[in-house]
């Protein structure tokens, strides 16, 4: 009963977004108030009954109803109740609903934090997440209804997936889809600009904070994600290369090429036709992503169940609202051209070389992912296309990413001379190439890697320093104290990012350059000697967890004579799912991991123990934590607020098009 | 209208072409050449000890399964505990390839994940890979008594692909020698 009144639900939600899709467009275009009005509570009505629909599914999944076929192949009765309710999300129906809900939940916040837009915009902005909510929602009860009865009933579910069961899968696919799906507002409002022909400073003002809202999210979800697969999957990798996790990553770096891009529109009025492109690139890539995980063109340890029915409906879905929009971007874009000029030596100039290139690193990101299909499919022969690849184009096409990353904020707007700004870095420019070769010296491992990797991050964090003094110095006689309130919180927004790439890449390099490992034979009562620390191997003892049985080790790590810590890491057996998994113990310091995983008993009676030393591996995520407060400084900067209480300046640069 | 602005719809429309007929293509069951063509011969060191070599011919009178895998490769973690299943049975003896890999790499995922192959031969340069015509790992092989390749796998094998399509044709081999 409870699972017919979601799927009842479900299609309530679809009839209201397609009345979303149809009426405010149609008024909008007729500049009817009444039919534009009808906008804002189809949206709130999808949302009341999307949050509905999810909230039966759950239920099946708590209540373990193995009536729903969903619940019966991804649930089980001694599933502990968090994973029972994370479950719901971790198969595709589930997590289609799961998107459709989200994109439900961004449309409304557009509705009630964008009162003050004109009324003919907003109908148009949120028509455009209509069309896509419709497209969603229908995929969803056409071709993967999570609701499908299972008759009879089987009396035991199939269980999760070991692996999602783990606190950082909790978060992880809600995180991600609230920043894929935040990225069709800023569609949307690119949309609504190329249908009204209005893109000018305060539509970018606009846009500005949803865009970085989203990509907050993303890198939250991506940065989640990156952590889960370092200590669920046993062997330390932080980044695979895998096709989905590349398809959360595209988005992510044409989204942050975006978010520069909007700057330049909003205070230079320039780019628009190339902030249009990348916000229709941002959220097609999210689009493309959905594809590729969902129809089986690709295998990858992420990928769904594959059905060619949702494959074809999905490239139908990608095709109807990516064509429409380039189409839509052919036909106006070439009017909205403008803004102020610039010269070759400008900030203008330097953002707009960053944003190629971080178009060019999406584009061979995509390439790679994409390139076995290709020659597949010209017959042309098959190759494989991994980390190395990826590598070899990632890492030499960044380079001069983060370099011009330093460098842009010391230029001027619209034209400066590279003596002046030259002048000021070249003292930070030689410190940090001497600083990096120091640094790798001083621990011993001096490559042409870690001195290129030390170099660029002490570039980045001397460069931050003093890019936060020159802006200090400029108002000479105010109290500090002062100068810093001065400060606006987007100026910070970026100051945090620019610092989190620079703690990054230290935890990139260091980890990549001085990780150690070493593989042991314990019997209980054994110690080993490994990277300054002394391991006790105390022994093996049975655990039953609610629904598996472990292999529980002890470890006791000493330095010197001091205890440190005591590690448990654990080999577990999944009972319903049959599925072995490695449970690994960690010790997280600043500097460094130490990172101990459970191999498998030998017939004499002694274990296998892994053990790693992972350094500076927490500034991997402390680097993504900085890059996500600084989207939200960015995001709450108070001319944002301010705009909200304003109505449009008489006589803005809006750009006709009829 | 600028020719310039369809740049963009022209190059998404030759992607959704690709990715339309990426949904013909089935990257599990791509037919090779090499179905019913001789194994190709190689001589490896064995990854645990690779002092020690092995080749095809050493399981010459056997059907048996050749996996191509390695540690970076996600897909084969989800492939691992099939594999792990099928050597507990004794149905088949699996060779792994350890296909562009760390022998460091590769061993401690052995040991973390159970290893489930007889023998696991390293091919660092994957020069072995070209000659199968390996296109991604995992791929997996039956070759028969006569070291002829019966059946490839591409991607993951999954419990049905064991049940459906690889106990079958072992079965069969195995009944016509």
């Amino acid at each position: 009963m409870i699972g017919e009144l979601g799927h009842f639900a479900l299609i309530l939600a679809l009839v209201l977004s397609l009345v979303q899709a149809i009426v405010p467009m149609i008024g909008a275009h007729r500049n009817r108030i009444s039919l534009m009005a009808v906008a804002r509570p189809a949206a709130q009505g999808q949302l009341l009954f999307l949050v509905f629909a999810y909230a039966c599914l759950t239920w099946a999944f708590i209540t373990s109803d193995f009536s729903v076929r969903l619940a019966a192949s991804h649930s089980h009765t001694a599933t502990p109740l968090m994973y029972k309710i994370t479950g719901v999300w971790g198969n595709h129906e589930g997590s289609l609903l799961l998107w459709a809900m989200t994109l439900s939940i961004w449309t409304v916040a557009v509705a009630i934090f964008s009162r003050n837009l004109p009324e003919a915009f907003m109908a148009r902005v949120l028509g455009v997440l209509g069309w896509i909510s419709a497209g969603f929602i229908s995929f969803t009860l056409f071709t993967s209804n999570p609701f499908a009865r299972l008759l009879p009933a089987v009396a035991e579910g199939r269980d999760l997936n070991p692996l999602l069961q783990d606190p950082g899968m909790i978060i992880h696919p809600p995180l991600l889809y609230m920043g894929y799906v935040g990225f069709s507002v800023a569609f949307a409002f690119a949309i609504a600009a190329l249908l009204s022909g209005r893109m000018d400073a305060a539509w970018a003002r606009w846009s500005r904070p949803w865009t970085t809202v989203a990509w907050v999210f993303l890198t939250a979800g991506i940065a989640v994600g990156s952590g889960w697969a370092y200590y669920e999957l046993g062997w330390g990798g932080w980044w695979f290369w895998d096709p989905v996790e590349n398809a959360s990553f595209m988005p992510w770096l044409l989204g942050t090429a975006l978010i520069h891009s909007l700057a330049v529109t909003e205070k230079r009025g320039a780019f628009r036709s190339w902030t249009i492109m990348l916000a229709i690139g941002a959220f097609s890539l999210s689009l493309l992503g959905t594809f590729l995980v969902r129809s089986g063109v690709i295998t990858s340890v992420h990928a769904f169940a594959v059905d060619p029915a949702r494959g074809l409906y999905i490239l139908a879905l990608l095709v109807l609202v990516i064509g429409i929009s380039l189409v839509l971007f052919a036909w106006r874009a070439p009017k909205l051209a403008g803004g102020g000029s610039f010269d070759l030596v400008s900030r203008d100039s330097g953002l707009l070389a960053n944003n190629v290139l971080l178009a060019v690193v999406t584009g061979s990101v995509l390439l790679g992912t994409l390139y076995p299909l290709f020659l597949d499919a010209l017959n042309m022969g098959k190759i494989s296309v991994g980390p190395p690849y990826f590598e070899a184009t990632f890492v030499p096409l960044m380079i001069p990413v983060v370099i011009l990353m330093v460098v842009a904020p010391f230029i001027r707007w619209k034209s400066d001379t590279i003596g002046r700004f030259g002048r000021k870095l070249a003292p930070a420019m030689i410190a940090s190439v001497a600083l990096g070769a120091g640094v790798a010296f001083a621990v011993g491992h001096v490559t042409w890697r870690t001195v290129l990797g030390l170099s660029l991050a002490a570039w980045v964090l001397i460069g931050s320093v003093q890019l936060l003094y020159t802006r200090l110095a400029e108002r000479r006689g105010a109290v500090a104290a002062a100068k810093l309130r001065g400060i606006p919180a987007a100026w910070w927004g970026m100051w945090l990012a620019h610092l989190g790439i620079g703690v990054f890449i230290i935890g990139v390099t260091m980890i990549g350059s001085l990780e150690a490992q070493q593989d042991m034979r314990m019997r209980a009562g054994q110690t080993t000697q490994f990277a300054g620390y002394t391991f006790t191997f105390r022994g093996v003892v049975g655990v039953d967890g609610p629904n598996y049985e472990a292999a529980r080790a002890t470890l006791d790590v000493h330095r010197g004579e001091r205890l440190i810590t005591v590690l448990t890491p654990e080999k577990r057996h999944y009972v319903a799912s049959q599925m072995p998994m490695t449970q690994v113990a960690l010790h997280i310091r600043p500097l460094r991991d130490l990172y101990v995983s459970l191999g498998d008993q030998l017939e004499d009676g002694s274990w296998l123990v892994s053990l790693h030393l992972k350094p500076f591996v927490s500034w991997i995520w402390a680097g993504c934590i900085l890059m996500g407060l600084g989207g939200i400084f960015a995001a709450a900067d108070r001319r944002y607020r301010r705009l909200a209480e304003r109505t449009l300046p008489a006589g803005s640069t809006s750009v006709q098009t009829s | 209208m600028k020719a310039k602005f369809l740049v963009p719809l022209v190059l998404f429309l030759a992607l959704a072409g690709f990715l339309g007929y990426g949904l013909t293509l089935n990257p599990g069951v791509v037919p090779s050449p090499l179905v019913d063509k001789p194994a190709p011969d190689f001589r490896l060191a064995k990854l645990d000890t690779p002092e020690e070599q092995f080749g095809v011919a050493d399981m010459r009178g056997q059907v048996w399964l050749l996996n191509v895998w390695a540690s970076w490769c996600v897909s084969c973690r989800q492939e691992h505990p099939i594999l792990v299943e099928l050597n507990r049975g004794g149905v088949i003896p699996v060779i792994g390839l350890n296909y562009k890999d760390e022998r460091k790499d590769a061993l401690g995922y052995l040991r973390d994940h159970g290893n489930p192959y007889a023998v696991t031969v390293a091919d660092p340069d994957g020069r072995v890979g070209i000659d199968y015509g390996v296109y991604g790992t995992p791929e997996t092989f039956l070759i028969d008594r006569e070291g002829v390749i019966r059946y490839k796998h591409i991607g993951p094998i999954t419990r049905d692909t064991v049940k459906n399509v690889l106990l079958p044709k072992i079965a069969e081999l195995s009944r016509a020698g």
